[in-house]
């Protein structure tokens, strides 16, 4: 079963330290006192709470509804008493608050009602799309994308390969690794849901080779269950081999295009740990409320792996798992090559959170000295998009976004390659995140901008007809005194009202309506839509970056 | 852009500029022994001068532009630009002559421009242009190799030279030196002579210049120690040692009689030390591996038209400059696909 495999440029070979996590088996950690969901743990629109403070909640019960296509419930982890539906800091690059529900849990973690569906082949393709949107499944990987509409190709192509990525190329995280180990047949079996849903041709597990027992442990699987066509392929250990296209580059040596999407290419690729939640959806009827979550670096006195319930706060997780032996030590979510940094230990564990890594001088050591970019270019060696890293960083730098945009900047999925090899220690991902938002917050204020020239002009337009009628409206009256006859007047008022009737379609076919004169509330309903919109925007934008 | 949390990635790999800008100096090194070993110790005071001058003048401007001096000068490229200076500068040299060169390399031709990373030219070669235009006897007046025999120089010879001008003895500068291999052969072509008959005499060894061959082969010696460490890429050298060979080969065939067989250029002048130490530097050079193709074979064919056809025996130092310049439109046209992007 040699499959031929390609390559994807650039990349890097980098120390895994995996064997801290995942020399034991993972335990579930305990139901804590508190648990912070936030509302948004999904690219997307948050989602709309459902449940008021002083409610009884019951584990599994859905807590906020989705908010709009990209958008994914959340659920209760475990039952208890909502205590406030208020802003809290939670895992995220900007390090600020968001809405959160909290709970107070009782301690007798009691299911609600749940609807098992064993056999999945008696349901549909939209059927099972929608037991996994209510489900919350967000792509577990990373990017926290919305599952359900990766499993929904719509019209435009046959889905050639369902690709389940078990590739887990960044150091330390071992929670995919551990999954595989220990619950191949989950994966196997929501790997199954996810082809029946999509009716994809052939499928595919990628799994590196640095993990020879989860490979064993799925392979394995697939025997006992007597599956053969689903094909477990061993990919060589290269960051970032688990990002979305660069796996799919391997695997089959087709390039997702530029802004692009896999499906474009008839291929849909979906994390391990998302077919496993899959699998708990449907043949269980269990919303996605935790995931395994990889504690680990050389800062934790007890690296492990851990079934945490979303919403767990950090704090009360880094206790269970044996406290903190650094006495310096960074926190990170993710690993070390693309998460970040966490103010503190208060936030709670999202759907997102693969890792915390508790990194000590040992793990991150001091950098040297920040020196000017000598263009040597082995940024643009180690690059998995063939960027010159180089180049963007100078136009980054000189704020000349559209040379940084000619140089591609979009196309940057910000693995940290560069960053990682650069002699001179330059934040370089750093200075490509800073020009993105410079250029995304340019195109808003233009938009926005477009927008009000409009309106102006339509307000400059419709105060000149005004003025012409009202003009129009007293010259038929003097008419009407003078006692020219009705005839006139009937006609003039006649010619008005069908010159006014022609601008107003005029005026229609490029002009918004009814942007005049609005309530507040009006206005706020439409903020909120223009909100949504650009979140959404941005979402897929992100989704395209990250690995999933 | 600081903020308080640094963003991923939170891990760095061991590469660093120092030890970049050491490997070099470190493959400079058995071709500067060489040199000082065939030339005399006037090599030695060259390059004792222009590490001190290019340190100093260096940690001068540093301070003044308010920049951290130590710190700033241990990335050890001040060092580099004075090694590569030193070796393409007579062997006997006075001392003021290295002080501007070197002075002007650094203060102009790089602090000026704000330092590492910034100079659009490479400091050594426009100190070395600096040097040649304005004191053109002092810059082609070179020793001949102690294997040549003719009255080698003694270290307080040699000393007495470089800081007071005085030769020991009554012995004028003329009866130690001669025109460079290069030299030679262009003005005997120029005079009718063929080029077997000017490689018959004795400052031509086998390939090129007899002592010369040695240093340009310890550079090349340098240079592939610099490709197997990965600190510079094949493409700058290959294309730019290529395209010389090419173009003088052509015109070899075509006129053997008028025109020096490749090897000759290949291991005269500064051949060598272009094509792995001068038009390497990623600075002032192109960037992308396509892109460095084109610098390279650009300096190498500049090299040999100047060389051939124009004023000055050797070229490299005008055509790393010229092709520097040549750098960021290179680099715009020669932009790699982007993955996802449509071949072509």
């Amino acid at each position: 079963m040699t499959r031929k495999l390609w390559h994807f440029p650039g990349g890097l070979h980098l120390p895994d330290n995996k064997a801290l996590s995942n020399g034991r088996p993972s335990a579930v950690a305990a139901v804590p006192e508190r648990l912070i969901i936030p509302l948004q743990q999904h690219i997307g629109a948050p989602a709309k709470p459902l449940v008021s403070v002083g409610e009884k909640v019951l584990k599994g019960q859905k807590l906020a509804r989705p908010e709009g296509y990209v958008s994914a419930p959340v659920h209760a982890s475990s039952s208890g008493t909502v205590v406030a539906i208020e802003d809290h800091p939670v895992p995220h690059p900007s390090g600020l608050s968001a809405p959160c529900i909290i709970i107070e849990t009782d301690g007798e973690d009691r299911w609600t009602e749940l609807t098992p569906h064993p056999d999945y082949q008696q349901l549909d393709s939209s059927e099972l799309r929608n037991i996994i949107r209510e489900a919350g499944i967000v792509g577990l990987g990373g990017a926290g994308f919305p599952a359900f509409i990766k499993l929904n190709p719509g019209s435009r192509t046959a889905v050639d390969a369902l690709i389940i990525n078990g590739a887990e190329c960044e150091p330390y995280i071992t929670c995919d690794d551990m999954l595989m180990r220990e619950r191949a047949d989950e994966v196997i079996d929501g790997v199954r849901i996810m082809r029946h849903a999509l009716q994809a041709k052939q499928c595919l597990i990628g799994i590196e080779d640095n993990k020879p027992e989860a490979l064993a442990a799925i392979r394995d699987a697939l025997e006992r269950l007597g599956e053969k066509s689903i094909e477990v392929v061993e990919v060589p250990t290269r960051y970032p081999t688990g990002g979305e296209k660069q796996l799919i580059k391997v695997l089959t040596g087709k390039e997702v295009p530029s802004q692009g999407l896999p499906i474009d290419i008839g291929i849909v690729c979906h994390n391990v740990a998302t077919a496993a939640s899959v699998h708990h959806a449907v043949e269980r009827g269990e919303p996605l409320i935790s995931r395994l979550v990889t504690i680990s670096g050389h800062g934790a006195a007890e690296p492990q792996n851990l079934e945490v319930r979303v919403g767990t706060p950090i704090a009360s997780l880094l206790e269970q798992a044996g406290g903190v032996k650094a006495v310096h030590y960074k926190l990170v979510m993710g690993g070390p090559m693309m998460g970040f940094e966490l103010q503190d230990a208060k936030l709670p564990v999202i759907k997102t959170t693969n890792c915390l890594l508790l990194a000590s001088a040992e793990d991150m050591p001091q950098r040297g000295p920040v020196r000017s970019c000598i263009r040597c270019g082995e940024c643009a060696k180690v690059c998995p998009a063939l960027l010159l890293p180089q180049q963007l960083y100078w136009y980054a730098r000189a704020r000349d976004f559209d040379k940084a945009q000619d140089y591609n900047l979009f196309d940057c999925i910000e693995c940290g390659c560069c960053a990682y090899v650069c002699p001179s220690n330059l934040p370089l991902v750093q200075y490509y995140r800073f020009a993105k938002t410079e250029i995304w917050a340019q195109e808003r204020e233009k938009r926005a901008s477009d927008k009000a020239r409009e309106r102006h002009e339509f307000r400059v337009f419709r105060q000149e007809r005004e003025k012409e009628e009202r003009a129009a409206r007293h010259k038929a009256k003097a008419k009407a005194v003078q006692g020219n006859g009705d005839e006139d007047a009937k006609k003039a008022a006649i010619q008005a009202a069908m010159e006014r009737a022609k601008a107003k379609r005029e005026a229609a076919g490029s002009e918004p309506k009814n942007t005049e004169n609005l309530t507040e509330a009006q206005q706020k309903q439409i903020d909120e839509a223009e909100e949504r919109r650009k979140a959404s925007q941005q979402a897929d934008a992100q989704e395209h970056a990250k690995e999933d | 852009m600081s903020a308080a949390l640094p963003s991923s990635p939170h891990v760095h790999g061991p590469l660093a500029v120092s030890k970049v800008m050491h490997q070099v100096n470190l493959a400079l090194l058995p071709a500067l022994v060489a040199y000082t070993w065939l030339f005399g110790w006037g090599v030695a005071f060259n390059l004792l001068i222009a590490a001190g001058v290019a340190l100093a003048s260096e940690a001068l401007v540093l301070k003044l532009r308010g920049r951290p001096v130590a710190e700033t000068l241990a990335d050890g490229s001040a060092l580099v630009t004075a090694l590569l200076l030193a070796i393409a500068l007579p062997p006997l040299a006075p001392w003021w002559l290295t002080t501007v060169g070197v002075a002007f390399a650094i203060i102009l031709a790089k602090q000026l421009y704000g330092g590492l990373g910034y100079n659009p030219f490479n400091p050594a070669m426009v100190g070395y242009v600096v040097l040649l235009i304005s004191f053109p006897l002092e810059m082609t007046s070179w020793l001949a190799p102690s294997a040549l025999g003719e009255g080698s120089l003694s270290f307080a010879g040699a000393a007495s030279y470089v800081f007071t001008g005085a030769l020991p003895g009554a012995a004028g500068l003329d009866s130690l030196t001669m025109a460079t291999p290069l030299d030679t052969m262009k003005t005997r072509i120029g005079l009718e002579h063929t080029v077997g008959e000017i490689m018959a005499s004795p400052v031509f060894g086998k390939l090129a210049g007899n002592g010369w061959e040695v240093v340009n082969g310890l550079i090349l010696v340098g240079g592939i120690y610099l490709l197997l460490r990965r600190t510079i890429s094949w493409h700058v050298p290959v294309a730019m040692l290529g395209s010389l060979f090419l173009a003088a080969g052509l015109f070899h065939l075509i006129d053997p009689d008028h025109y020096a067989d490749p090897l000759f250029h290949l291991f005269s002048g500064g051949a060598m030390l272009g094509a792995f130490f001068i038009a390497t530097d990623p600075v002032s050079g192109a960037t992308s591996n396509r892109g460095r193709l084109w610098f390279g074979a650009g300096v190498g064919v500049t090299t040999y038209v100047i060389r051939t056809w124009g004023g000055y025996p050797d070229g490299i130092a005008f055509s790393v400059l010229l092709m520097n310049m040549a750098a960021p439109t290179i680099d715009y046209y020669t932009q790699p696909r982007v993955f996802g992007h449509k071949r072509g």
